[in-house]
């Protein structure tokens, strides 16, 4: 086996993983406090991704592009909340997922109305254009490490605000009980109008890290909010340290699962029947995953407290 | 028993469906049947997941995946006996089987487990199993992948029906829309539709009348499974094309919008939705508008995204709602 490219595929999928992480963790609070489906999450990352290439090309800087990024994507956000989702809180899933998959059919229209349809790049600048080695003999590039750092520094804030300020006692206070914190005297509404403009601000923020490797195009925002959605069911809806623990374990799973497991079924196969099944197998993992996770615990891994309201 | 005016309505539009191809041949363009046998189609897979959103309350997210079950054994049949001369699997009779079968039994898996989740779950955990399908169809090079497999030759029923001819499978499939429509008429009336709908309203009191729903949801979620892949064994005939993207979950999006326009828990209502859904997509996409260069048809789902949202909020009972005598609840 190729250590070096162990090492590497595991950066991979840590990078992976807490690009997952800033989606779930964004749905998850939306689920665990309003008790919200919001399918059109994908759609904010899309326009993360946008926002990010228009605003480099406006500026000519990646960094600026991305700091006026996350305003604006969490401004849509309160907009998006405002004008169509704030009724529907009290509907049942059902609307929810409907509507909402109505809001992604328009921004996906509306992107193609806007900016065209084909994709967009997002230039680099030089010094996140390069290789950096880590271990030597090991090069890596600096982008997708500066991804994986400013992951875990986002990871941190978000600990940090959830645990210790006063918006985050009322975020979890939330996640465990809605009716009593509005009996409480909270202003809930702004209280859900606050969190869906967070969560869509980190759902951008993965948009415009991800735009770079991947590519800004439409219908991205659609593949990455089933794994999303996996994530969070697998990490347990409202929770944000199930979300973190699940991103990161699927995010390993699906990267180093693709690279290495043609080579383990090599091991157990003919080698004809190993090449055509690896593909289909490891696309396949993480929904096993899933199931087996469910199969023994409906509520995912970390069901917050309060659950089964 | 009475004629309602509903009854009326309903009977009429039967039997407009069932003149329609002689109404193409006068008129001279046989467009139309192509386009309404696509939709009676999607109407007999919408009537299915019916079953679970309208009548069991179980929001299944991933429905298309049996069509594709369905229509990826027509396809492989196909391949298979136009590649390497295996006759017998161009057999209609046998490729209906294993279509039934085969979504049957795919059902039966992911409705065991997902039918332990509840709520938002329940959704997610059935699209995700969806999109595993669809993701395998994607890596499965031999079966075309993403591009798809093309039909040379449709379903050989030896002569009792000739599928090659359109009227003849223009009327096969309206029968089949009959037959889903007597069944699930039937269905829900009977006592296991009676328990499926209990358990809807209230499950605790369904338990406390001795009924595990498990067993009754999973037995709807195999039938629904089955109906679906029916629907996939015509679809793949009508296309002569199959591809992963029957799969993709916006497909079961799709067949949600339809019951949702047409009105949950009506039983012609899947029907209206499934003509509604895609009349409203052929008009939305013919607009003849110009603003500034731009096609507005060309972004037909600009229209179509809002006026979703705008259906959702303030017509529940879709096209149901409409037709006389409807219920006035919710």
């Amino acid at each position: 086996m190729n250590w070096l490219l162990l090492l590497e595929q595991i950066l991979n999928g840590f990078q992976l993983g807490l690009l997952l992480f800033l989606l779930a963790a964004g749905l998850t609070l939306v689920f665990g406090i309003m008790d919200m489906v919001n399918l059109a999450h994908g759609s904010l990352y899309m326009m993360g991704a946008y926002f990010c290439a228009t605003f480099t090309g406006w500026t000519g800087s990646f960094l600026i592009g991305a700091l006026l990024t996350l305003p604006a994507v969490f401004l849509l956000g309160v907009v998006v909340e405002v004008v169509a989702l704030r009724t529907l809180y009290a509907r049942d899933h059902l609307d929810q997922v409907m509507a909402t998959f109505g809001l992604i059919l328009f921004f996906n229209e509306a992107t193609r109305l806007i900016w065209g349809p084909i994709g967009l790049v997002i230039p680099l600048p030089e010094f996140l254009n390069q290789t950096v080695e880590i271990i030597p003999g090991a090069p890596y590039p600096a982008f997708r490490l500066a991804i994986i750092l400013v992951g875990f520094l986002i990871a941190g804030l978000l600990y940090v605000i959830v645990s210790r300020t006063k918006l985050g006692m009322l975020i979890r206070a939330g996640a465990s009980n809605r009716d009593m914190i509005g009996a409480l005297g909270i202003n809930i509404r702004l209280l859900f109008t606050l969190v869906f403009g967070l969560g869509a601000a980190l759902a951008g923020r993965a948009g415009l890290m991800a735009g770079p490797i991947l590519s800004v195009e439409i219908g991205m925002g659609e593949s990455i909010l089933i794994l999303t959605l996996v994530v969070i069911v697998i990490g347990g809806i409202g929770s944000i340290k199930g979300a973190f623990i699940a991103a990161i374990l699927i995010g390993l799973i699906d990267t180093v699962g693709r690279s290495f497991l043609p080579e383990i079924l090599d091991l157990v196969l003919p080698s004809q029947t190993a090449a055509t099944a690896a593909p289909a197998i490891s696309s396949m993992m993480i929904y096993l995953l899933m199931a087996l996770v469910l199969a023994i615990k409906p509520q995912g891994l970390f069901p917050p407290k309060g659950v089964g309201r | 028993m009475s004629i309602s005016p509903r009854l009326l309505i309903n009977s009429a539009l039967l039997i407009f469906l069932a003149a329609l191809p002689f109404l193409t041949d006068w008129a001279g363009d046989s467009f139309y049947t192509g386009l309404v046998a696509r939709i009676l189609i999607l109407a007999i897979a919408a009537l299915s997941l019916n079953l679970l959103i309208g009548y069991g309350g179980m929001v299944s997210f991933g429905h298309a995946a049996y069509i594709g079950v369905g229509a990826y054994v027509v396809g492989i049949g196909a391949f298979h006996a136009f590649e390497d001369g295996i006759d017998w699997m161009l057999n209609g009779y046998i490729q209906l089987v294993i279509a039934l079968l085969g979504s049957a039994f795919i059902a039966l898996i992911i409705g065991a487990i997902s039918l332990r989740t509840r709520g938002v779950y329940f959704i997610m955990i059935t699209m995700a199993f969806s999109q595993m399908l669809y993701f395998t169809a994607v890596g499965v090079e031999t079966y075309g992948a993403d591009d798809g497999l093309s039909i040379y030759s449709r379903s050989d029923m030896l002569g009792l029906i000739d599928l090659n001819d359109e009227k003849s499978l223009y009327y096969l499939i309206f029968i089949s829309l009959l037959v889903v429509l007597y069944l699930m008429h039937r269905l829900v009336g009977s006592a296991f539709g009676n328990v499926i709908r209990g358990s809807k309203s209230n499950e605790a009191r369904m338990r406390a009348i001795g009924f595990s729903p498990y067993k009754y949801r999973l037995t709807a979620f195999v039938i629904a499974g089955a109906i679906a892949g029916y629907a996939g064994f015509l679809m793949a005939n009508l296309n002569d094309f199959v591809s992963p993207d029957v799969m993709h979950w916006t497909r079961s999006g799709d067949l949600i919008i339809m019951i949702l326009l047409g009105g949950m828990a009506s039983l012609f209502g899947p029907l209206y939705g499934a003509l509604a859904f895609l009349m409203l997509e052929e008009m939305l996409s013919s607009i003849p508008l110009t603003i500034g260069g731009l096609h507005v048809g060309e972004y037909w789902q600009l229209i179509f995204g809002p006026l979703l949202i705008l259906i959702v909020l303030y017509a529940r009972n879709g096209v149901d709602s409409f037709l006389p005598g409807a219920r006035k609840n919710s």
